[in-house]
């Protein structure tokens, strides 16, 4: 009995955790269906939908695209180098364009705008629900799903693939700047090297991804802050959960589309 | 009492986890009554509250609103009956003053056009003491006797048929807290509504309660009018209401 006491006491901690896991997964799912169904159901808030587009999207563009402009350029150096090793140099225009489109583009744009905007949703969200103001909408006739949640997980699902596509279009122009002024490519060459290669199905695959992003960027900033626990402590570890959770999901995501999208 | 009461609690339960907040409140509340809840804090008034609000699911026992249970699908429908004045105020601080006053006029269903809901707003907050020049201000923006004033004006905007004021008067001034008195007293009497009110200040019971329950360890410890309050030879009504250090309640909680 001595020695299996310890082995219980590991198997009832296992236990527990995977219960609570369990547990916060379904609570998690239950949120974001009521959240969504919301998305579907009057009434409306436009103006709420507007303020959070602007602030999802439109203030996120210079972060995605100095993200992007960087990204784009790096890779161009480093197909270049990479590709010298079987003088392959002439596949660095298309190469940066798939790359960028279909992986980069989202992927780094998606972690870049969780960084910024399931922080402050986190914070936003934690911060009301911490002074009793998402009590206060409800006895206001208002439910908070509807009022806080749905317009947010709405306007960054938009907002993340043109967010993608402008990363996309600066990612590119990025190796561009880069293949003609360091690497010695004809512009003309370039662009239509671009052009050929690059296919519709890997700027949708992107675009797809994004929208997948920006849903798990939003959903978990409401779903942190939502849930936040008391005090000024309760709020920051809300903010940081938020940016953390929201970041491996969308690295888990990304592989799970890329294997939907694009089965070996 | 035959008439039925607005707001009945039977045996409602509420636990956080391990830490058991309510054992079993029992509590009636007669239309047009008003009822201060007194108690230490950290007993539950708040919790209380917010059970018959709905904003916090019991674990166990019953509450009847006008009679009929409330459920989780009649809430929507009981709480336009409903304003509450929050214990921090929880007043929205991405809106003006006007948009946090008229803010049920200005959303869901039966909203108002914005030029009628700031008028009925700035009337709210005359009412309560407010210069229409403070409509256009933000919350951060005002002091705290002001933002109380301001949550009172945003409790009372749509007239409702019930209000909770959560702790009212704390964190002001003496004369502030007069005033906000005083103003409670007159909107209940005015609107003939029936009002819950958590308070520890003995003034402010003096000044709104027609009745005063007493909750202590999750119960209801001692109920009555006003006046039997100091009358009671109850060792925890007395200890509260006097203040005193010694007494069967404990100071280390
Ligand atoms: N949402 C909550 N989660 C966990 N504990 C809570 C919650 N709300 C209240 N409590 C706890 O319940 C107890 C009673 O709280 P409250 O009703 O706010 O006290 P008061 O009587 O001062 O208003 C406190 O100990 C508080 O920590
Ligand atoms: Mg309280």
């Amino acid at each position: 009995m001595t020695i299996l006491a310890p082995i219980q006491i590991f198997l009832a901690a296992i236990g527990r955790a995977v219960l609570t896991l369990c547990g916060g997964t379904g609570a998690l799912v239950l949120f974001a269906l009521r959240s969504v169904s919301h998305v579907f159901r009057p009434p409306w808030y436009p103006l709420e939908f507007g303020r959070q587009l602007m602030r999802i999207g439109w203030f996120s563009l210079p972060v995605v695209g100095l993200t992007a402009l960087f990204t784009g350029g790096a890779l161009a150096l480093q197909i270049y180098t990479g590709g010298g090793r079987f003088n392959a140099e002439s596949v660095v225009p298309s190469i940066v364009a798939i790359g960028m489109v279909r992986e980069l583009g989202p992927v780094l744009g998606g972690l870049m705008v969780a960084g910024r905007v399931s922080a402050s949703i986190a914070a936003e969200l934690g911060t009301m629900r911490v002074t009793e103001q998402i009590d206060a909408l409800t006895t206001l006739s208002t439910n908070p799903l509807k009022y806080l949640v749905a317009p947010r997980l709405l306007a960054a699902t938009l907002a993340m693939p043109v967010l993608a596509f402008i990363g996309d279009v600066i990612g590119i122009m990025g190796g561009f700047a880069v293949g003609v002024t360091r690497l010695g490519f004809n512009p003309s060459t370039y662009i239509n090297t671009t052009w050929t290669y690059l296919t519709n199905d890997d700027v949708g695959s992107g675009l797809i991804k994004a929208a997948v992003f920006g849903f798990i960027i939003a959903l978990m900033g409401c779903w942190q802050g939502y849930n936040s626990g008391r005090g000024a402590q309760g709020v920051g570890k809300a903010t940081t959960n938020a940016v953390v959770s929201a970041s491996i999901l969308i690295l888990a995501a990304n592989y799970i589309l890329t294997e939907a999208l694009f089965p070996a | 009492m035959t008439q039925t009461p607005m707001i009945r609690m039977s045996g409602v339960e509420k636990a956080f986890g391990s830490k058991t907040v309510l054992r079993g409140v029992d509590l009636e509340v007669a239309k047009g009554e008003s009822l201060v809840i007194i108690g230490g804090s950290g007993t539950g008034k708040s919790v209380t509250l917010k059970c018959v609000l709905g904003i916090i699911h019991p674990d166990a026992g019953e509450i009847e609103i006008g009679g009929a249970p409330a459920t989780r699908r009649n809430r929507e429908a009981l709480l336009s009956r409903f304003g509450m004045l929050f214990q921090g105020g929880a007043l929205f601080d991405s809106m003006t003053v006007w948009e946090n006053v008229a803010f049920r006029m200005r959303h869901g269903h039966g909203r108002l056009p914005r030029a009628q809901a700031r008028e009925i707003a700035i009337e709210k907050l005359r009412r309560v003491g407010l210069t229409p020049e403070t409509a256009d201000l933000f919350p951060a923006e005002l002091s705290g006797g002001m933002q109380k004033r301001v949550g009172l004006a945003r409790a009372i905007a749509t007239n409702p048929e019930i209000i909770f004021f959560d702790e009212p008067t704390t964190g002001l001034d003496p004369i502030m807290a007069g005033v906000i008195n005083d103003l409670i007293r007159e909107l209940v009497t005015e609107m003939g509504a029936t009002a819950m009110t958590i308070t520890h200040d003995m003034t402010s019971v003096r000044a709104i309660a027609d009745r005063v329950a007493m909750i202590h360890e999750g119960k209801i410890r001692w109920q009555g009018d006003v006046e039997e309050m100091d009358r009671t030879d109850d060792p925890y009504v007395d200890q509260f209401i006097h203040g005193k250090a010694e007494g069967p309640i404990a100071a280390i909680r």
